[in-house]
């Protein structure tokens, strides 16, 4: 109920002032330079010559439909892995179900090059998997390269992404429903087939969408393995970092068609799943059964075939870690000497993942408070265009926001390139979207009345918000924090295109070392994200007594 | 402390929707009075506008004679308890029960006492450091009664505050609220839909219908002499059937069926009019069943269901119209379905309202504005 009494103006108009500032200047005005310079040639004129050049040679638009293609490919993957996935961890007693949990969120967490360099290491030309098939088989292995590879890894990535949305949809489907459908007569696979599959539709359409999004814009696996198979954010990535010159008019150029593609994809996804949604919550949620026989055997085989081959990556990367090394080439035996370097020449690179990140954590945590609560409690005009702004980012892939970034604060008195602050900045905006929905989520689940209860008792309203409604929301949001500081340390695609050698974090500094092919090193480096990621996510498993979570 | 609250024509509308058209009434000092109405009447805007979270878009609302409508929640001294309970969920029951009065800059020492005095009250103290999440739900609605009423606020206001627990429960706790209310001494608006529970607590109940007071009186009033065909079926059960009253020898006849008809010397009609068409109201209870001589309406018994103390008849009558009857139970004395039986009606209990407007017509009966 609108209760227009309280709507009056307070402390929040000024503070929801402040914060539409705050995404004109970092996030708005960015993106129009961004399209400004994509239609602008280098005496200012106004021309489409780039978008032009673009349609017009084969290996520029090839590059979109490798895109379009590997990322639906990964999309409809991911899908088909995951429902059966989703669907056995909810209905079937598994052995050490708790433990495969923790796998899946840590396989997904991981930063996604590492898996792709990985991969390299065991599927690549001198490869481990690949040299043992040819030399004890005669067989040689698949190539790894190109298509097939950013594909393998962004499945084994993003599967367990659309497993979260859908284990949660499965928690609210009721039971009663499944044995409403079995008292008919529906059992087995029509049951799934008739019932369960569509009550899931909308969760796996928003579960693909955030896929989709991931797998267009991801940029690390494609550079590391996909060798000739260019994608888009790679080429926005070398047209614009280009060692001859570069050229910014045709990498903005290149942006703002991603952007729009992006953009298209994200309306036709909310345009399906408007027509299609159910509100559900279940009073008796599925249970698991023992299930025995062969069901159960494959069902064992499928869940942990898959997170073996999810978890392998990491596993492999942690093992060449402790690997003896001379120069660049792994040799037989075991050392320490790999973390010794990475420590003396990663340091810096350590110290400023801990500081980006902490400082990006705290923003990115008081704007997702301010903003989850502002679009809840004061429903107008002004908080839903404030919405809306805070999902933009959503759309906008990682190298796409670096460049804009780079664009609109090059010169003074906004000359940012270069600092801390720029890349904390990329961190805050990217971070955004995800945990002011969780907030907002969390304010939702607030009864307006307990503020109500608060104002009659004559507390003003920051009072209420700082002594009632902060506390109530800090548990949940803190967990959400912990989330957001694992992909912040595990960001590559903006602080590639945002670092200096002053600001070089863990990610750069691991993709760094993969490129020279100081391989050890790598591992050294990466072995330690993975293990403060593994440590954060314990953590965050500690505070919130849950095994999965929202993204 | 306790103040009179009154409405002069207040008008609430949402964007173009006029949920409230005008209303005036009156709340004396220290009053319980209720608003009792269906879901989505409008009662519950009507508390929240006299709390302060809704606007008010026409007429005022005073407390003793001062305009409040402006006046922002927090400044207005009332104490509210929500259907919810609304119990903050990271305090104690004693921070609950204290958050209020921290801000009134009171000292601790202070503080502490009244709380415990507080919880004394309404019974809880042995819960004092427990987190609600502890507590059961008429626990927790104890909480919020507390932390209400320790500040010592003008108006007590209550939405359907009962309504989330279960049936014995709420019959303790109205009585509990009823009885703290009558110490206090506090001018309490509720919020009901519940007409039992209306008229188990209530001083005054004003019974509300789109937005629209349709009557305002004690319980007895509204129940025995309900101003419309709706407050009839909205209080308690209500047989209404279409009939005529004549005229004949100087007197008005009501006839419940061509062979039955009493005398009506109670109805307010001047215009002796030779016949008119009314609703009759006839509660359950205000049937009798005729075994004595020939005298009533004719009917066959259609359904009978025992219930312990009474029995639940329903009678088709010789038009064809069903009608529901209840009985005091008796040892053998349960009538069986297809039995033929006569109909009496309990002459001054029974109402007569107007066939097009539905307004009571008896002598004496307002609804209270």
């Amino acid at each position: 109920m609108a209760s227009n009494v309280l709507n009056r103006r307070d402390a929040w108009s000024y503070i929801t002032f402040i914060i539409i500032v705050f995404y004109i200047i970092v996030l708005i005005f960015p993106l129009l330079s961004l399209l400004k310079e994509s239609v602008t040639t280098g005496d200012g004129q106004f021309s489409l010559k780039y978008f032009a050049e673009f349609f017009s040679k084969k290996y520029y638009y090839g590059t979109l439909f490798n895109s379009l293609k590997v990322t639906i490919a990964v999309t409809v993957a991911s899908v088909i892995i995951a429902t059966p996935l989703a669907y056995i961890m909810t209905t079937f007693k598994m052995k050490g179900k708790i433990y495969l949990q923790i796998l899946i969120l840590i396989s997904m967490m991981a930063p996604p090059f590492i898996g792709a360099y990985s991969w390299i290491l065991l599927l690549g030309r001198n490869g481990a998997i690949t040299n043992f098939m040819n030399d004890f088989f005669g067989v040689s292995t698949p190539d790894i390269y190109g298509f097939n590879g950013i594909l393998l890894v962004l499945t084994l990535q993003l599967t367990p992404l659309i497993y979260m949305f859908l284990m949660g949809a499965l928690q609210n489907i009721d039971n009663s429903l499944l044995e409403a459908a079995e008292s008919m007569g529906y059992t087995g696979v029509r049951k799934i087939v008739k019932v369960v599959m569509p009550l899931l539709t909308p969760t796996i359409l928003a579960g693909s969408l955030m896929v989709f999004m991931r797998a267009l814009a991801d940029f690390g696996t494609p550079m590391l393995i996909g060798e000739g198979y260019m994608t888009l954010p790679v080429m926005i990535f070398n047209e614009f970092i280009s060692e001859m010159g570069g050229n910014d008019g045709f990498a903005a150029a290149i942006s703002v068609i991603v952007i729009i593609l992006a953009l298209s994809i994200f309306l036709l996804q909310k345009y399906i799943s408007n027509r299609k949604s159910y509100y559900m919550s279940a009073l008796n949620p599925i249970e698991e059964k023992q299930h025995r026989g062969i069901k159960n055997i494959l069902a064992h085989l499928y869940v942990y075939g898959f997170l073996s081959l999810a978890i392998l990556p990491q596993l492999y990367v942690i093992y060449t870690a402790f690997l003896k090394t001379s120069g660049r080439i792994f040799v037989s035996g075991y050392s320490l000497d790999s973390f010794r370097v990475a420590f003396d020449r990663g340091g810096k690179a350590l110290l400023n993942t801990f500081t980006f990140g902490a400082v990006a954590i705290v923003i990115v945590v008081t704007i997702a408070i301010l903003v989850g609560y502002i679009t809840v409690r004061r429903r107008n005009a002004v908080t839903n265009s404030l919405d809306t702004f805070t999902m933009v980012p959503y759309i906008v892939p990682g190298s796409v926001l670096g460049i804009a970034l780079l664009l609109a604060f090059n010169s003074k008195p906004l000359l940012l390139s270069g600092t801390a602050t720029i890349l904390i900045i990329a961190f805050v905006i990217r971070r955004l979207p995800y945990t002011i929905r969780s907030s907002a989520a969390i304010v939702y689940q607030i009864s307006p009345s307990v503020e109500e209860a608060a104002a009659s008792l004559g507390a003003s309203n920051m009072k209420t918000f700082f002594r009632i409604t902060l506390p109530i929301m800090l548990p949940g949001v803190l967990s959400g924090a912990i989330l957001s500081w694992v992909t912040i340390i595990s960001e590559l695609s903006t602080s590639i295109l945002l670092y200096t050698a002053r600001t070089q974090t863990m990610t750069i500094a691991i993709y760094t070392e993969v490129i020279r092919g100081n391989y050890g090193i790598a591992a050294a480096l990466a072995t330690i994200l993975i293990a403060i990621t593994v440590v954060s996510l314990l953590i965050f498993f500690k505070l919130s007594g849950k095994k999965e979570f929202s993204i | 402390m306790s103040i009179s609250i009154e409405f002069k024509n207040v008008i609430k509308r949402y964007g173009d929707v006029t949920v409230i058209p005008g209303l005036s009434f009156k709340i004396e000092k220290g009053e319980f009075f209720t608003l009792l109405g269906p879901s989505g009447c409008g009662k519950t805007t009507v508390l929240r506008m006299v709390a302060g979270f809704n606007s008010i878009e026409g007429g005022e609302i005073t407390f003793d004679g001062e305009v409040v409508n402006q006046k922002p929640p927090q400044k207005r001294n009332i104490g509210m308890v929500f259907q919810d309970y609304a119990v903050f969920p990271h305090m104690t029951v004693k921070g609950n029960v204290g958050f209020g009065l921290a801000n009134k800059k009171m000292n601790k020492k202070e503080i502490e006492e009244k709380v415990l005095e507080m919880l004394d009250i309404v019974q809880i103290k042995q819960f004092a450091d427990r987190l609600p999440k502890n507590l059961s739900g008429g626990q927790q609605q104890r909480v919020a009664l507390a932390r209400a009423i320790v500040m010592e606020p003008n108006v007590l206001l209550m939405d359907e505050p009962l309504s989330n627990l279960d049936a014995k429960l709420r019959i303790d706790m109205r009585n509990a609220i009823r009885e703290i209310q009558k110490d206090v001494g506090i001018t309490t608006l509720y919020v009901t839909h519940d007409q039992e529970e209306a008229m188990a607590i209530s001083d005054k109940i004003a019974v509300m219908n789109q937005g629209k007071i349709e009557q305002i009186g004690n319980p007895q009033q509204v129940y025995q002499r309900p101003a419309s065909i709706f407050v009839a079926t909205f209080i308690g059960r209500a047989n209404i059937l279409r009939r005529k009253v004549r005229f004949e020898n100087g007197e008005h006849y009501l006839y419940l069926a061509d062979n039955y008809k009493i005398k009506t010397p109670q109805l307010a009609v001047k215009e002796p009019d030779k016949e008119m068409d009314v609703k009759v109201s006839i509660r359950p209870e205000e049937f009798i069943i005729n075994t004595e001589n020939n005298d009533g309406v004719d009917g066959v018994i259609k359904q009978s269901t025992f219930l312990g103390l009474n029995v639940h008849y329903i009678v088709t009558l010789e038009n064809g119209e069903d009608v529901e009857i209840i009985q005091e139970s008796t040892i053998d004395g349960t009538l069986e379905p297809n039995t033929k039986v006569k109909l009496k009606v309990k002459k001054e209990k029974i109402n007569i309202f107007d066939d097009q407007s539905e307004s009571n017509i008896l002598r004496g009966v307002t609804n209270g504005l």
